[in-house]
Order: C-alpha cells, then structure tokens, then sequence
C-alpha cells in the first residue's frame, strides 16, 4: 500500500486522532499539559464543581511563573492576588496529583523553558498550555499550542481537545545566515515579512539549512514567536541536534526506550513531494540584525535602519497605524534606529531566557560596562538556567558591567510582578510582544536579540553588536 | 454540569434593552481565580451605591426577588465581551433560566455551556411574562425542558422553542466536557495502542 506523501503536521495529526466527527473536527490526544498559575484557577474549580478527576495527572505539569517576585524570595510575595494565584496553583497540584514546580524548586521557571528542560516536551507529541506561547515547543517537531481557561478544563478531565486540524505553510530559510545574525534575527525577519495575520489558519513548518543549523535553543526561539505572525503553531522536524539535546533529560525515556523512540522520531520529517497550502521562501543572506521598532511585532526594520515613514505604507489604515505607533514610541519618521536613546534592558523570556542567550549576551558585556543612563536587567528562564550560568561565572560578568542578576520567571516579559516600565521609558527587550503597555503603562519596547540588548545596555542606545564582535 | 429538567421558581423582571457583559458583571470582578462567588457581584453597578450599599429599588435586591431562578429581560441580552464570568455569576446568583426577546451570540453559547437556559420568545410573549414576573412573590414560573414548556402564575402555558442537541445535553447535564466523556472507551482504546507502541509518552 502506497500512502500519499504527508507532512510533519499531517503525521503528528493523524497519529493523535481519537476520533472523526461528523463535522469534520477532531478529537485529538493530548500527550502533554503544562500549566500555570494565571489560566488554570478556574479549570481545576471546574472540575471540583462537577466532581470530576484529572484523567491522567502524570501528564501534566504545573510552574508557577507569571507572578513570581525575580527578586529575594524568602519572605513570599507581596501582591496578595499574585500571591492567592502561586498558592491556588500549589494547592490544585496536591489536590489533583499533579507536579508543580513551585517557586523555592530549582526547577521553577518560564514553563516553556522547563518543558523541554526535564524532557517533558518530546519530538512527535501534541503539547498545549493556557498560553499562547506554547508554540515554543515545536522546536522538538511536537504540535504544541496555547489554549484557552474552558479548553485547559477539558485536557485535564480527557486528555483530549476537539480540534479542527490547520492548513499547512511551509517557511524555508535558504542558505546560511550572515556573521552577527541570530535566530531572533530570523523570526523577527519571518514576522515581518508575514506580518502579525500571515500566519492565521496554519500551522508554519520552519526547514531549510538556515534553520538546520540552528541550536535547540535557537529552534525554540524561532518557533516562540510563529503565534506573533498569527499561526497556532511552529514545527521544526526533529534531528540529530534534537536527539542529543533530548538524551539523559530527567524526564525523557531512556535506554532501550530512548533508542526506540529515536527509529521513531526519525521518521517525524515532511515526505517529499507533500502539499503545502502555502510557501514562503527567505534568502538567508538577506538577514541582518533586527528591531523592532512600532507596537506590533510586524514593525521590523534592520538594526543598522531607520524609523520607516508612514508615507511609505502599503495602504491608509496602516499609515495610520504607524502614525500612532511612532506617536506611542516617540519616534520621528527617518530617525536612524541607532540613535535612538534607551533607560532599560530586558534580557530574559522564554524567547530568550535560555543559557544560550544568556552567554551570548555575556559574551558582548565581558569587560564592558552598562551606560550611566540605563538599568539593566538578565532574568534567567530557570533555575536551572541560573545554575548553569553561575556555574559558568556569567552572573560575575553580568553584575560586573552593571546588569541586575534576577530570580527566574516572566518578569518583564509582561509586567505582571513587580519588574514594569514607567510611562515614557523605553526598553531594549529580548521578550516577543511590544504591544502598547505590555512592559509596563506607557512603556516603550523595541525588541531584539540578546546580543543587541547586551550592546544597546553599554552604550545607551540601540546598538548594532557587531561592532562589539570581532 | 447540573441537569436542567423542571425548573420551579421566582422570575424576575428586568425590563431593559442591551443588558451588556459589563453590566453583569463589571470587569474588576475578572481578576478573580474563582468562578464561584460571583453572584454577589452580578449586576453590580445597578445594584449597589457607591458606597457599595444595597440599592433598595432594584429589583434583585427586593424582597421577593432575592431568590429568583428566572430572569425576563429585554432584547439582546448578554452583548459584549465572551468573558464567561457573565453566566458565572447568573448560574451562582442561583439564576438557570433567562428569557428574552433575543440574546448576543457568545453569551447565548456560553449558557448552555454552564447548565443555564436562555430562552428566546417573540416581543409580545416577552411583555407578557414580563407583566407576569412584575407579581413579586407570586410571580413562580415553572419551567419545563422535556415539554418545551413555561407554566406562568395563572397556569398559562407557553411553548418555547431549542435546538434539539443542546436540549438533550441539558436534559442529561452533558457540557462539553461530558460530551466528550462519552467517547471514553475510545479514548482508553487509543492509550493503551498508544502505549504499547511508544510506551515513552
Ligand atoms: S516569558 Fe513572557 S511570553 Fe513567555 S510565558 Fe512568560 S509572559 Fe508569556
């Protein structure tokens, strides 16, 4: 028997099917559930409501991470409705029998970090989260994507979700990436290519040798962001780098079952000749250190640019919307992106809080040191993350030059614990959303690479930092 | 989800037009981690003074309405936001039975979601029960699911209509969740395959 050639989507889908109703939506399995402290209040109440179980706890795991302090801890937290949030989250985990990471573990931190962290989130699998950024997880070729506090309630009594499966896009990014240019690079050159909707109604294969070539941590950034060009989810098929990455993981198989699982994973690719609904193909070449510089993720120009003119915009509504954009930023059409003067410097998030990003922000501040005019943050996605970068003495360079060394979490990311901007000031951030207000009321957010926030930290304006690499 | 079969209890009048989510419950409620709790909160604004006194006028703060089952209400009832913190705070005011004219899209889902039913009758039924519910403490309807049927104080009958589906999910407490509980052997059937298999998962 002959099958037509599919996609990775396709086979992922297709090996998770429960069952086909009758108007075409699906019931699909749910092999991973992670959890936080913000979506899921409600869902365990629900369940308690109807007196009904978790269908399979060892399925889930729980991080509080949204509201926990980055600072000391040892006297809890202050904001009591942060607070009730953590310890309903805890008190859910005893009642339920699920694990949870709570924030004194060394484990805790940004749930889309520790996942693939202890070998939770595997190649193959369907991962979802009461967060949009679930996405990150495609990294490892899973179908992973956020959902909503009734579909978290679901998963946990079923398992499953009702679904109706996606079109597929397939993203290649031809050839190799040019010196100084990083995987946020690329996805922020995706986005903008896309723009914020491009991707609505898809899942967003990303191949090619640009991707190839990328680290298990450059992957998970790419694929974080495919929910900011609009698709549910990113894949990125799993391969020798994956595998590696994912051996001796705490909670990944092992032995003859890592060995088995390999001959399986292995088969986790695009067949040739399999239908893409669409396909968008990028020159590597062509990608060189990104900022953002409006209040979507679709306003990108290069680094080395200028603020774009509203003069120049493809139709009215969105001249408008850069008029007020640049209004909110406080920028002037034609200014060159390098001029402009920054107060804070965000590097963390599960975008870029992993150890990667952390040592190749290190790498820019060593022997450096943050200008007079700037605060300086370095969040670390984890404690684990923290522990490998103490380990490797990057917290000593980061505090040299001048940067806080925080406790692991979302932190500015969203500004939901104490870590926010003040109205006016304006952030170099390695997070993935500069929505008005996201950082803080009235706060100012360009996002970019750790390498570029590590630069524009030193000399208090967005830098390029290649002129700090040699 | 509780089972709606007969329901039997005091309908109260609220004669207005384009009853929003925000009216039912006001956004300051949303940063709760419960969905219980809230039928203190509903109708907030109308129902407490600034200085978070009862409004004695209003009608779920007179004495005759304070447990009332059934709410008659004007035409699109439940527009704005899809927060189902609305049909949170009716269900736990006590409130199963909505009856307008005609109700927002979201919201109108979102009842049958959470055990509650909203029904939707031509204007002039509507000023009828209307009238009716406006009889304070002898203003008992019952409410009747099987039978598409409400009794009102004088022992009027008037039929309403539902879809068929969502009628049986009611009658036997299925939401979402249950509906999909349903299929639980094939879900079983799929783990242990799934297990055999990739017994890593
Ligand atoms: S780090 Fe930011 S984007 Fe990631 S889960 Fe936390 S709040 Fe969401």
């Amino acid at each position: 028997m002959t099958t037509a050639p599919r996609t990775l989507f396709d086979k992922i889908w297709e090996s998770h099917l429960v069952d086909r109703q009758e108007d075409g939506t699906c019931l699909i399995y749910i092999d991973r559930h992670m959890v936080h402290e913000v979506t899921s209040p409600q869902a365990f109440e629900g369940l308690a409501m109807a007196g009904r179980k978790v269908h399979r706890p060892e399925q889930t795991l729980a991080v509080a991470d949204h509201n926990v302090p980055t600072t000391d801890r040892s006297k809890g937290i202050a904001d009591p409705e942060s607070r009730t949030q953590v310890e309903t989250l805890e008190a859910n985990g005893k009642a339920f029998g699920i694990r949870v990471f709570s924030m004194d573990d060394m484990r805790q931190g940004v749930v889309h970090i520790v996942g693939p962290e202890q070998g939770f989130t595997l190649p193959g699998m369907t991962i979802v989260c009461g967060d949009s950024h679930t996405a990150t997880h495609g990294a490892f070729g899973s179908l992973a994507f956020g959902i909503g506090t009734s579909e978290v309630e679901h998963v946990l009594a079923t398992q499953t979700l009702v679904q109706a499966p996606a079109k597929n896009m397939l993203v290649r990014i031809d050839g190799k990436l040019p010196k100084g240019a990083t995987a946020k690079d690329i996805v922020l050159k995706i986005i903008g290519t896309l723009g914020t909707a491009g991707g609505t109604g898809y899942v967003i294969e990303y191949a090619g040798e640009a991707i190839r070539n990328l680290s298990m941590e450059g992957r998970m950034t790419v694929c974080n962001m495919t929910i900011e060009a609009g698709a549910r989810a990113g894949l990125i098929a799993p391969d020798e780098t994956t595998f590696a990455y994912v051996k001796g993981r705490p909670m990944g198989p092992k032995d003859a079952d890592f060995d088995k699982a390999v001959a399986y994973w292995k088969t986790l690719h695009t067949d040739p000749g399999a239908h893409f609904d669409a396909t968008v193909v990028i020159d590597a070449a062509t990608i060189v250190p990104q900022v953002t510089w409006g209040t979507s993720p679709e306003d990108v120009v290069e680094i080395t640019g200028r603020v774009p003119d509203p003069k120049d915009a493809r139709d009215e509504a969105k001249a408008k919307a850069m008029q007020r954009s640049l209004e909110y930023m406080g920028l002037t059409a034609g200014q060159p992106m390098e001029d402009v003067a920054i107060d804070r410097v965000f590097i963390g998030s599960c975008t870029n809080g992993r150890i990667e990003d952390l040592r190749a922000a290190a790498s820019i501040a060593k022997g450096r040191t943050v200008a007079a005019t700037v605060k300086a943050m370095v969040v670390p996605g984890s404690g684990l993350v923290k522990q490998q970068a103490e380990a490797e003495g990057l917290d000593k360079i980061f505090t040299a030059a001048g940067f806080e060394w925080r406790e692991p979490g979302c932190s500015m990311c969203l500004a939901m614990n104490a870590d926010k901007l003040s109205p006016g000031e304006r952030c170099a951030s390695t997070s993935n959303r500069n929505f008005e207000g996201r950082q803080g009321r009235g706060g100012r957010t360009h996002l970019v690479s750790p390498e570029i926030a590590a630069a524009s930290a030193i000399t208090g304006r967005l830098t390029d930092a290649r002129k700090f690499q040699d | 989800m509780d089972k709606f079969e007969t329901l039997t209890g005091v309908a109260a009048p609220l004669p207005m037009i384009n009853v929003d989510t925000d009216m039912i419950i006001p956004k300051q409620f949303l940063k709760t981690i419960k969905r219980t709790g809230l039928g203190k909160s509903l109708f907030f604004e109308m129902r407490y003074d600034e200085a978070g006194k009862e409004i004695p006028d209003f009608v779920l703060n007179r004495p005759a309405y304070r447990n009332a089952k059934v709410l008659v209400a004007g035409e699109n009832f439940g527009c704005g936001s899809s927060r189902e913190h609305a049909p949170w705070s009716i269900l736990d005011f006590g409130i199963r039975c909505v009856i307008a004219p005609g109700f927002a899209d979201i919201f109108y889902n979102n009842c049958f979601k959470n055990g509650i039913l909203p029904i939707k009758l031509p204007q002039e039924t509507c000023d009828k029960l209307m009238k009716a519910a406006e009889n304070g403490a002898n203003a008992t309807f019952t409410v009747d699911l099987a039978a598409q049927e409400i009794t009102t104080p004088d022992g009027e009958k008037v039929a309403f209509d539902v879809d068929p589906f969502r009628k049986h999910c009611l009658l036997n407490g299925l939401d979402d969740i249950g509906l999909t509980l349903v299929k639980k052997t094939k879900i079983d059937t799929y783990e242990t395959a799934r297990k055999t298999a990739q017994p890593w998962v």
